[in-house]
C-alpha cells in the first residue's frame, strides 16, 4: 500500500517536476551542510541523509509535492548526543527515530495534530527560523569584516537578482549567490572559511552500514531520550509541512502514510551514514513556487542533490561559508512568520502568550518538542479556563414553602468546580433546597465530587436538599462520545443551549 | 435505491461526440423510461503546475504571498471555466430537448471525471460516454485514454459512442457461454431497453461448442417472449470475426460484457474489451 501512487501523482507533471526538483536540489546543498554543521557531523552525513530522505518520502512518503531531508529542527535536537557519544550513536537514534515513527503511523497518532492549536504552529515556525538564524552567528563573529562584506551581497543577490527581468524567474537566486560568492573568494584569494573546512564531503555514493553501537540496554538508554522528541518534532513537522503543501495546492494528503513514510525514510537514512530528517517548509514552499507538485520533483531533488555533491565535490568545498550563511538567513526570514507580528494586535492575549510561550521555551531548550508540548498544554488550560466562565447559577426563594430553588446553567468541570460550589449560600437558614441540573453539563468526576460537597454541606444545616435533572445532566461525564456522535445523541446531551 | 430511481448518465465534454452522447442518451431514457442526468467536470488537474517561479528564493511572508498568487490566478481560471462548462450543459440541454426529452437534469462538478462518476456511481444506472474527448476528436483511429480506466472503475451498464447517432434497430449480442455473459442474457430477456429490436446472436468458438451455447441462450430468449432472433456461430479471432459481423449485417449497436479478467490477465495476454473498443464499428453498450 505504501508503494501504490496515483500514476497522475508521478507523471502527471514532468516539465515542472523536473525544473522544479532541480531548483530544490540546488537549495538543497547549502542547507543540509548547514544542518550538519549545526549538528556536529560532517556535511556529507547531513548531505547523505537528504538524498535518502527525499528519495524514499518521493516513494513511500504521504504528500506528493512534498520536500524532505535533514531540517533545522531535527539537528539542533542531536547537537548533544554527538558531542558526547559520537556518530555512531547518532545513526542508531536515527535508526529508532524511523522505527517510533512507522508505529505513530500504524496507530494513526497523526490526528492527534488536531490538539496543536494554531498559535503553538505559529510558535514553532517562528521559534524554528530563530533557532536557523542563531545557528549562523558563530559564522559571523569573530571573523574578518570580509565576511559581513560577503554576506551581505549574498543576501544582496538573493533578493534582488529575482528583480532582474527576463533571466530573474528562470534562474534560482541562491544559486546565483553562491557561484558569485565562491567565484570571488577565489579570485580575491580570501581567507575565510570555506565548506571544506567544516568536515568531510561525500566521496562516493552512500553505502549501507550499520551503525557501529553495542546492542544493550545501555545503549538504548542513552539513544532513547533523544529518539523521541526527534520523532516527534519530525512528525509534527512533517505534518505542519503536509498541511501547508495541501494549502497551497488545493489537494488533500494521508498523514498517517506521510507519518509512516518518514520512518521508512529515516531508518533508511540512518543505514546509509546520514542524520535524521523530515519535512522541510521552506523547501516545500520552494518547490510549489517552482512548480513542483508531483513525486517525481522530490524524487529528483535527491538524485541531483547526490550526483552534483559527488561529482561537484571539489568545487563545493570551495564555497565561502559567507554564501552559505546568506542562504540560511534566506531560509530563516522565509520561514519566519512575518505576519504573526501584525496578528499580535488583533489576536486575544491568551493565544498571544501561547504562540510567545513556545518560542520562548524552545528559544531557550534549543528543543521544539518541548516547545511545541509547553504551548499545547497552555492552550488547553486557556481553553478550560475560557469554558468555565460558561457557567452560572441563579436561585429564587418561595416563601411558603421555605424552599429555595438554585438552577445550575451550563458547564460544570475541574476549572468551574469551585465557582459552582461558591454559587451556593450555605449561610442561608431555609427548610428545603432544589437544585436544578436540568440545564447543566458535568463533564468530569471533579464536578460530580464537588456537587456532593455542597449537598452534605447543605444537608447539615438541616436543609432537605432534592435534586432535579441530575442524570441529564451527568449524561457528558462518559468518556467515549463516539457513541454519542449522531446529531439527535448530541442534541439529547447538549438539549438546551 | 430502485433501478427506476437510477439514472441515464451522460458525460459531455463539448467535444465532437456529445451530440451523439445526448441522442444516444436520449434514446436509452426514453426505451427505459428513466431519469436522464447531464454531466460535465470541470477538471481543474491540481497536480499540474500552472506558473513556474524558479527563483528559488524565500522572502518575507513567501508562503502566505505564494497561496495568494496561486488563488487569484485559479480564480480567474476557474471562473472561465465555469462558463464555459456552463455554456457546454447548456448546448446539450438544448440538444436533448430537440430530441423530444423534456427536463434533464443539468449537473456541474469539479473534479476529475472519473473521481466524479465513481462518487455518484450509486445512482448511476447507464452511463452514456464518447469513446473519444476534445484531445482525440479528430482521430478516429484512436479512444480516449482514461476511457479503459475509467470503465474498469466503474461497475454500471456503460453505452460508448463512436460516430453520429442512429436509431438502433439491429443489435448485437456478442456471446461466450460463461457465467457473466447468460446473467447477461437473463438481463437483456426481462429489459424493456431491448423490446422489438432485432437480434443477433453471436458466439465465437469451434463450431461445435458454438452452436450447442447459442442454442442455449437462444431459448431463454424465446422463453422471455422474443422472436426475432438471429443466431450466428463465427470461427476465428474473435474481434476480428464480431468487427466483420456488425458490417456485414448492418448492426447498429452491440452488447457485451466488459473487462471480466484481471488487469494482469489482460497485461499478459491482451484484453479483448480493449481490442473491440479500438475496432468496433457499432457503439458499444457494456454491460457489468
Amino acid at each position: 500500500m505504501l508503494l501504490l501512487s496515483k500514476k497522475q501523482d508521478w507523471l502527471g507533471n514532468i516539465r515542472a517536476d523536473i525544473l522544479a526538483g532541480l531548483v530544490v536540489a540546488l537549495a538543497l546543498i547549502p542547507e543540509a551542510i548547514a544542518f550538519s554543521i549545526i549538528a556536529g557531523v560532517d556535511p556529507k552525513v547531513g548531505l547523505y541523509a537528504s538524498f535518502c530522505i527525499a528519495v524514499t518520502t518521493a516513494i513511500v512518503g504521504g504528500r506528493a509535492g512534498m520536500i524532505s531531508a535533514a531540517t533545522g529542527a531535527m539537528a539542533l535536537l542531536m547537537v548533544t548526543l554527538v558531542k558526547e557519544h559520537g556518530l555512531e550513536y547518532l545513526l542508531a537514534t536515527t535508526l529508532l527515530t524511523g522505527a517510533i515513527q512507522i508505529t505513530a503511523g500504524y496507530l494513526k497518532l497523526g490526528s492527534l495534530m488536531r490538539f496543536v492549536s494554531r498559535s503553538v504552529v505559529t510558535g514553532f515556525v517562528n521559534a524554528l527560523a530563530i533557532l536557523i538564524f542563531m545557528a549562523q552567528l558563530p559564522e559571523l563573529t569573530g571573523v574578518s569584516w570580509h565576511v559581513y562584506v560577503m554576506t551581505l551581497s549574498g543576501l544582496g543577490i538573493i533578493y534582488l537578482f529575482p528583480l532582474i527581468p527576463a533571466i530573474g524567474k528562470s534562474i534560482p537566486s541562491p544559486l546565483v549567490c553562491i557561484v558569485v560568492l565562491t567565484g570571488i573568494a577565489l579570485m580575491l584569494k580570501l581567507d575565510i572559511r570555506t565548506v571544506g573546512d567544516m568536515g568531510d564531503l561525500p566521496d562516493t555514493l552512500p553505502m549501507f552500514l550499520w551503525p557501529d553501537v553495542p546492542l544493550t540496554i545501555e545503549t538504548l538508554k542513552i539513544i532513547l531520550p533523544y529518539a523521541v522528541p526527534l520523532a516527534v518534532v519530525g512528525l509534527l513537522e512533517s505534518l505542519m509541512t503536509a498541511t501547508i503543501v495541501d494549502d497551497l495546492t488545493d489537494t488533500d494528503s494521508d498523514k498517517n502514510r506521510e507519518c509512516k513514510g518518514q520512518g521508512i525514510a529515516n531508518i533508511g537514512s540512518g543505514l546509509m551514514g546520514g542524520m535524521a530528517g523530515c519535512a522541510m517548509i521552506g523547501q516545500s514552499v520552494i518547490n510549489i513556487k517552482s512548480g513542483g507538485r508531483g513525486r517525481l520533483s522530490t524524487l529528483l531533488a535527491g538524485v541531483l542533490l547526490l550526483i552534483m555533491v559527488v561529482f561537484l565535490g571539489d568545487w563545493i568545498s570551495q564555497i565561502p561559508m559567507a554564501a552559505l550563511v546568506a542562504v540560511m538567513i534566506m531560509v530563516s526570514i522565509g520561514t519566519f512568520n512575518w505576519g504573526s507580528f501584525r496578528d499580535l494586535k488583533q489576536h486575544p492575549l491568551s493565544s498571544n502568550l501561547v504562540m510567545m510561550t513556545t518560542v520562548l521555551v524552545v528559544v531557550w531548550t534549543h528543543n521544539l518538542a518541548l516547545g511545541v508540548f509547553v504551548g499545547v498544554l497552555l492552550a488547553s488550560l486557556f481553553f478550560a479556563n475560557k469554558i468555565s466562565h460558561l457557567m452560572y447559577v441563579e436561585s429564587e426563594y418561595d416563601e411558603d414553602s421555605d424552599t429555595r430553588t438554585y438552577h445550575v446553567v451550563g458547564q460544570v468541570f475541574f476549572s468551574s468546580a469551585d465557582k459552582f460550589i461558591a454559587a451556593f449560600d450555605f449561610k442561608e437558614a431555609v427548610e428545603k433546597i432544589v437544585i436544578d441540573l436540568n440545564r447543566a453539563h458535568f463533564w468530569d468526576i471533579t464536578s460530580v465530587s464537588s456537587l456532593d460537597k455542597a449537598v452534605i454541606k447543605l444537608r447539615r444545616q438541616g436543609a432537605d436538599v432534592e435534586l432535579i435533572g441530575l442524570n441529564v445532566a451527568s449524561s457528558t461525564i462518559i468518556d467515549r462520545f463516539g457513541v454519542h456522535d449522531k446529531p439527535e445523541e448530541i442534541e439529547k446531551i447538549m438539549g438546551g443551549h | 435505491m430502485t433501478n427506476n430511481k437510477k439514472l441515464i448518465m451522460a458525460c459531455i465534454d463539448g467535444s465532437k461526440l456529445s451530440e451523439a452522447v445526448c441522442d444516444y442518451a436520449v434514446w436509452l431514457a426514453q426505451r427505459i423510461e428513466g431519469p436522464l442526468k447531464l454531466m460535465y467536470t470541470i477538471d481543474h488537474h491540481p497536480e499540474t503546475a500552472k506558473e513556474v517561479d524558479l527563483s528559488g528564493n524565500l522572502g518575507v511572508d513567501s508562503r502566505d504571498h505564494l497561496l495568494e498568487e496561486i488563488t487569484s490566478s485559479e480564480h480567474t481560471r476557474s471562473k472561465l471555466r465555469l462558463k464555459e462548462g456552463k455554456s457546454i450543459l447548456q448546448a446539450a440541454n438544448e440538444r436533448v430537448v430537440e430530441d423530444g426529452f423534456k427536463d434533464p437534469i443539468l449537473c456541474l462538478q469539479h473534479g476529475s471525471l472519473i473521481e466524479t462518476l465513481v462518487e455518484l456511481k450509486e445512482e448511476l444506472r447507464i452511463l452514456v460516454i464518447g469513446a473519444r474527448g476534445k484531445i482525440h476528436e479528430d482521430q478516429t483511429d484512436k479512444i480516449g485514454a482514461k476511457l479503459e480506466s475509467m470503465i474498469r472503475s466503474l461497475h454500471g451498464h456503460i453505452l460508448v459512442a463512436y460516430d453520429v447517432f442512429k436509431t438502433p434497430e439491429r443489435i448485437m449480442i456478442a456471446y461466450d457461454g460463461s457465467e457473466t455473459s447468460d446473467k447477461h442474457i437473463d438481463m437483456i430477456a426481462n429489459s424493456p431497453l431491448y423490446k422489438g429490436l432485432s437480434c443477433h446472436l453471436v458466439c465465437v468458438n469451434k463450431k461445435d461448442t458454438a452452436d450447442s451455447l447459442i442454442e442455449n441462450a437462444v431459448n431463454k430468449l424465446k422463453t422471455a417472449g422474443w422472436s426475432e432472433i438471429i443466431s450466428a456461430s463465427l470461427q476465428g479471432k474473435t474481434e476480428d470475426e464480431l468487427c466483420d459481423y456488425q458490417v456485414s449485417h448492418n448492426i447498429d449497436l452491440t452488447i457485451m460484457g466488459a473487462f471480466n479478467h484481471t488487469r494482469l490477465h489482460d497485461l499478459i495476454l491482451g484484453s479483448f474489451t480493449a481490442k473491440m473498443l479500438l475496432n468496433t464499428r457499432t457503439p458499444l453498450l457494456l454491460l457489468r
